[in-house]
């Protein structure tokens, strides 16, 4: 018994210890490359590339903002309810915040509540500036801040297929979602 | 069982060594260090009134930090790339670079012919001017300190208002082939700072804080607080100008560009 264990056993452990964080399987663009840890609104600490699987729709903002966010924001509401509950499981709609000083994953969590964002697809993440700065560089984001309360901001909501590939970019506000969320029923297919 | 426990142990060191060398082309392993030699100059801080900003009235205090006295050169870049396999030429990633990285170089380790090893390094992407800076502990300096450092001529911290370094800076602009310059080929500033003009452009950290192009629109910056309306120009204006060459430069790329003039130098915060 003991015998025929081992060679199992081994087998399990090389396993294990070499495919956990390998990225080779990933397009050469793939976001999944960043290796940035990012806090939830949960307080929880991760990598982008736990999302890989998932069929991802970003956008930045911050809670603070009085102006385009609360827009962007309904954006991202409306492409949810649009693209419908049955993909739940398989997408997630994420939250970067550009004011990582000031959104707290308590600030975070509030600001999902008060959109009704609940349920598990919802994140809001933020990471320290240098890891911000890059993220919205991959998403080609510009964002600057005007005064301690104000950020300006670029107005992109993006979509990624499964394997971190950035497949759709939609930029301004008030925006027609309905390509959006063509896009993103794409990814399942 | 002692036996099994060693085996196991040694399997697991085995298969994650495999996973080491694999790697040396996946890009997220960690940057390696090496050997540099180039002069920091220490700048204090102080207060600047930035050129082009959303207030151009508003001083913005830039606090002291470490410059690289100049540019970082073909060598030392060759350098970072025998320490960093992952981002020679043929294993960069395409989410790190795009098709003109390194462009003119015979191939992963060969510079361009007719390019000094000591002339400025180019076609290299954001990406890769931060991994070289992070390798080294160091970081791309902010717009805010580069332009803190840019108002300096030879003789004073701030000759904003002086015509002469005004008329100075457009020349200096109009040079062609600036990558082919060696490094401190021109005077040194105030600090002791070579390559701030007469030389390329430079990577910034938060270049992409600059809003002058088409995304202006939507955001809720106005594009008249970044041009110069008037139809004469005054010195003030010819003074805005030279800014906003270099403003235009940083608002018009993407974090994955490589152009043949746009190189970069490295800061560090001074801790304590």
């Amino acid at each position: 018994m003991k015998k025929f264990l081992i060679p199992f056993l081994l087998f399990g452990l090389f396993i294990t210890s070499c495919t956990s964080n390998s990225n080779s399987n990933l397009p050469d663009d793939s976001i999944y490359h960043l290796t940035s840890e990012w806090e939830n609104q949960n307080g929880e600490f991760m990598q982008l590339n736990k999302l890989k699987g998932d069929v991802v729709v970003m956008v930045m903002i911050y809670t603070n903002c009085r102006t385009a966010c609360p827009r962007l924001t309904a954006d991202m509401r409306d492409i949810h309810k649009q693209v419908g509950k049955a993909n739940n499981k398989d997408i997630k709609y994420v939250l970067v915040s550009i004011d990582p000083e000031f959104d707290t994953p308590e600030k975070m969590k509030e600001y999902l509540e008060m959109y009704k964002f609940t349920g598990n697809e919802w994140l809001f993440l933020r990471s320290s500036d240098a890891n911000t700065r890059e993220l919205a560089n991959v998403l080609a984001v510009k964002y600057k801040e005007i005064s301690p309360i104000d950020f300006s901001h670029s107005n992109i909501i993006s979509v990624f297929n499964k394997n971190g590939h950035l497949a759709y970019q939609k930029e301004g506000l008030n925006i027609d979602i309905d390509g959006t969320v063509s896009q993103i029923k794409k990814q399942f297919n | 069982m002692k036996n099994l426990f060693f085996l196991l142990s040694l399997i697991f060191v085995v298969s994650c060594d495999k996973k080491v060398n694999n790697s040396s082309i996946e890009p997220h392993l960690e940057l390696v260090s090496f050997e540099i030699q180039v002069k920091m100059v220490e700048i204090p801080g102080g207060y600047y009134r930035p050129f082009f900003d959303i207030d151009s009235i508003k001083e913005v205090y830039v606090s002291r930090f470490f410059m690289d006295e100049r540019l970082v050169t073909n060598q030392e870049y060759l350098n970072f790339l025998i320490a960093n396999p992952q981002w020679v030429k043929s294993n960069i990633l395409s989410l790190y670079a795009d098709d003109n990285y390194l462009k003119n170089w015979k191939s992963d380790f060969e510079i361009p012919e007719g390019v000094s090893l000591q002339a400025p390094v180019t076609n290299v992407s954001w990406y890769a001017a931060k991994a070289f800076a992070q390798s080294l502990g160091k970081r791309l300096p902010t717009v805010d300190e580069w332009e803190y450092v840019g108002v300096a001529d030879k003789s004073s911290p701030n000759a904003a208002d002086n015509p002469e370094f005004t008329n100075y800076i457009l020349a200096s602009y109009k040079t062609g082939e600036r990558y082919k310059i060696p490094v401190k080929a021109g005077q040194s500033n105030y600090y002791g700072i070579y390559d701030m003009y007469g030389s390329v452009w430079e990577w910034t950290s938060d270049f992409n804080s600059v809003m002058m192009t088409g995304e202006s629109r939507n955001s809720n910056i106005k594009n008249e607080n970044l041009f110069c309306a008037g139809a004469s120009l005054t010195a003030t204006d010819l003074k805005n100008y030279a800014a906003f060459i270099r403003f235009a430069m940083r608002g018009s790329v993407k974090a994955n560009y490589c152009i043949n003039n746009l190189g970069f130098r490295c800061v560090k915060d001074i801790t304590i």
